[in-house]
């Protein structure tokens, strides 16, 4: 899906936008993958479509498909938000795209005032 | 009053005087802080006010009820409300930071066309419309049930404390309350969980204690002649468990009110941050329901399920009184021989209010007064901390979307903060008057918003971001199709008396809705003009934290801008 457009709208692309960024964007949909079929097998394959069977299995006292459906599953979902978001800050500092930080952007101001 | 009236006042004085002093801190002069809380919030701080945004008065009440009655399939609920924050944070919620506007319209008009953000803003102030009609509600059946006012009174007072804060502080002050009232909410839900896990089980934390308990309770289930409780798809086929849980993920991630709290970072890395430590504080809450659920049925059954109704405990004859649990003795023989949820489904001697299982848990476990107080205290954070981001979505729709960008583009600061804080308090009149008098679609409706959504919003926003070659057509047909086909197959399965294909319920018709959408969408799309320069540059803006000028802009840069 990312970026099936390019050949057609190469005109921006090709032009204005450098093959620094699209590395980046690509490097972006690389992250993502990943964690989106980790999303889809918790939240569906192994809570939902599995879950007869998985159920015949004992976990800490659960029926293993119960607890997949009723706790696994939203423990894994609150995981990959944060692994997204530390992958990201790497794929950021990597592509030299990361933002400032709040404080530091805050004194950047405060010197530039000093300055003038 | 009795001793837990007088403390659920104390509790809810308290409170109250907390959100207010908060709003007073919180007020803002101008309309990037009314809008966007002038993209400073912290991740943290943004994580719990979407918790609180997102746990309404159905989350804190009535959920852990719900999934009491329906087993494994109550799954539909945990995993549906919980997994859309994945697509939220991946797919979304970086994007839109960066593009930094104030609403989810001003995305699709500038992404797609004048004519998309006027279909975008009806939407999403009748999503917003149908959700705060609940909360209103919400708001007055907890003050009646707890301190013994009418239910309009109740909404009365709620509404004077929604308008004072967020007509004063707008969404500076709706985060910095959203985050009390999580506070507040999360140790009403948890001090009794805690107890009763504790006094049931060896292991004081629920989300561990349950399964000894929860296997317990299928043989009880099974005596009683019900479905094991943990036996999936007894009360849902498989495919409609499936496609619930994912049109209500895929409803979350479309939800207006949710979408707008990711405008509040300072950065896109806060955006992310910010969805992860909101999923978390949900979790907190959503790993609790289910262990609720458990403890409140077997107690129920235990207490009450083959037993003569006349040596029912003293929590049954407390409850029994507010209406909120009935009995009728079918066969004559004087006890309990079946238990119901939903009497007009299924048939039962002893009718049971699904909101029971969380409000009586504190008695059940036989906490003091002060802690029944706290539940209450807790409710009221619920409810009105969704209200207030939803009315703030619908504030914004009416005083940016359609008053500033469309008819008086050359409304002047003053003029456009004035215009917010008017569109705010006219919702929170037109959100009282549902609460007094819901119109009997509303439950349902609810219920609907996340097909609505996930049929409409989600779809091309997402594409939006991700494929360039979208544009202002295939959106406009991928939302309209999805948007029609999703109402109509409501409309025919709940009032037209059609069957449902294939076992989906109205519920779950929003995913096959969403997936027609994305289809119609790039199929149209590919078949007409590709989208103009400036909007693919934009595009490129979207996904670069830095192309195109930095998300983070501190308030001293931002008025040398407009200087």
């Amino acid at each position: 899906m990312a970026d099936a457009s390019n050949g057609q709208s190469g005109r921006v692309s090709g032009s204005r936008v450098s093959d620094r960024s699209r590395g980046y964007w690509k490097a972006n949909v690389r992250v993502k993958v990943p964690l989106l079929i980790v999303w889809a097998i918790f939240g569906y394959v192994l809570a939902i479509l599995l879950a007869e069977p998985l159920n015949e299995i004992n976990f800490i006292g659960f029926p293993l498909g119960f607890w997949f459906a009723q706790q696994g599953a939203i423990v894994v979902f609150v995981a990959l938000i944060f692994i997204y978001a530390k992958r990201m800050d790497r794929v950021d500092e990597e592509f030299d795209v990361h933002e400032e930080e709040l404080g530091s952007a805050r004194k950047r101001v405060e010197r530039l005032g000093g300055q003038a | 009053m009795t001793s837990i009236e007088a403390w659920a006042l104390v509790f809810t004085v308290l409170t109250f005087s907390l959100y207010i002093f908060i709003a007073f801190r919180t007020r803002v002069k101008d309309t990037e802080g009314f809008y966007v809380a002038g993209h400073g919030v912290p991740a943290v701080a943004n994580g719990a006010a979407i918790a609180a945004d997102w746990m309404s008065a159905a989350s804190f009440i009535s959920m852990a009820g719900l999934i009491s009655f329906l087993g494994f399939d109550g799954a539909i609920y945990l995993l549906g409300w919980t997994g859309g924050y994945v697509l939220l944070a991946l797919l979304l919620a970086p994007y839109l930071r960066k593009f930094g506007k104030y609403t989810v319209p001003d995305f699709v008009g500038d992404r797609y066309s004048e004519t998309a953000r006027a279909v975008a803003v009806v939407a999403a102030v009748f999503v917003s419309f149908t959700y705060v009609a609940g909360q209103m509600a919400g708001v007055g059946i907890v003050f009646s049930r707890f301190i013994g006012v009418s239910i309009t009174v109740g909404v009365i007072i709620g509404m004077c404390v929604v308008v004072i804060y967020a007509v004063m502080g707008g969404m500076k002050g709706i985060t910095w309350t959203q985050v009390a009232q999580y506070t507040v909410l999360i140790i009403a839900y948890m001090i009794p969980a805690w107890a009763i896990a504790a006094r049931l089980t060896d292991v004081p934390v629920p989300q561990v204690s349950f399964g000894e308990i929860a296997t317990k309770l299928d043989q009880l289930q099974v005596d009683f002649g019900l479905n094991s409780y943990t036996e999936p798809f007894t009360n849902r086929p498989i495919q409609d468990v499936f496609f619930v849980a994912l049109a209500l993920m895929v409803g979350t991630a479309g939800l207006p009110h949710i979408i707008v709290r990711f405008y509040t970072t300072p950065s896109v890395r806060a955006a992310r941050y910010s969805a992860g430590w909101a999923l978390l504080f949900i979790a907190l809450l959503y790993t609790t329901a289910p262990a609720v659920a458990v403890f409140a049925k077997t107690n129920l059954l235990e207490d009450v399920a083959n037993q003569p109704w006349s040596e029912r405990p003293q929590w049954v004859r407390n409850w029994e009184a507010t209406g909120l649990m009935a009995f009728e003795d079918g066969n004559g023989n004087g006890t309990v021989d079946s238990i119901t949820s939903n009497p007009e489904a299924a048939p039962g001697e002893l009718v049971v209010s699904p909101d029971i299982m969380v409000l009586a848990n504190p008695e059940i476990a036989g906490l003091p007064a002060p802690v029944v107080g706290l539940v209450a205290a807790g409710g009221l954070a619920a409810a009105l901390s969704t209200a207030s981001g939803l009315l703030l979505v619908i504030g914004s729709s009416i005083g940016h979307d359609l008053y500033y960008k469309r008819f008086r583009p050359e409304a002047t600061e003053k003029q456009r903060l004035m215009a917010g804080r008017i569109a705010i308090a006219g919702a929170v009149l037109v959100a009282g008057y549902f609460g007094v008098n819901p119109p009997g679609f509303v439950g349902q409706v609810v219920a609907f918003a996340f097909g609505l959504a996930a049929a409409s919003f989600f779809p091309i926003i997402v594409l939006g971001i991700f494929w360039k070659r979208t544009n202002a057509a295939g959106a406009m047909s991928g939302m309209l199709t999805g948007l029609t086909l999703t109402a109509l197959y409501m409309w025919a399965t709940l009032y037209g008396g059609m069957e449902p294909w294939f076992g989906i319920s109205p519920e779950g018709i929003g995913a096959i809705g969403s997936v027609i959408n994305f289809a119609v969408t790039i199929v149209v799309s590919n078949m007409t003009t590709p989208p103009s320069d400036e909007i693919q540059l934009l595009i490129e803006e979207v996904r670069h934290p830095r192309l195109g000028g930095e998300a983070i802009r501190l308030p001293e840069e931002r008025v040398s801008e407009k200087a």
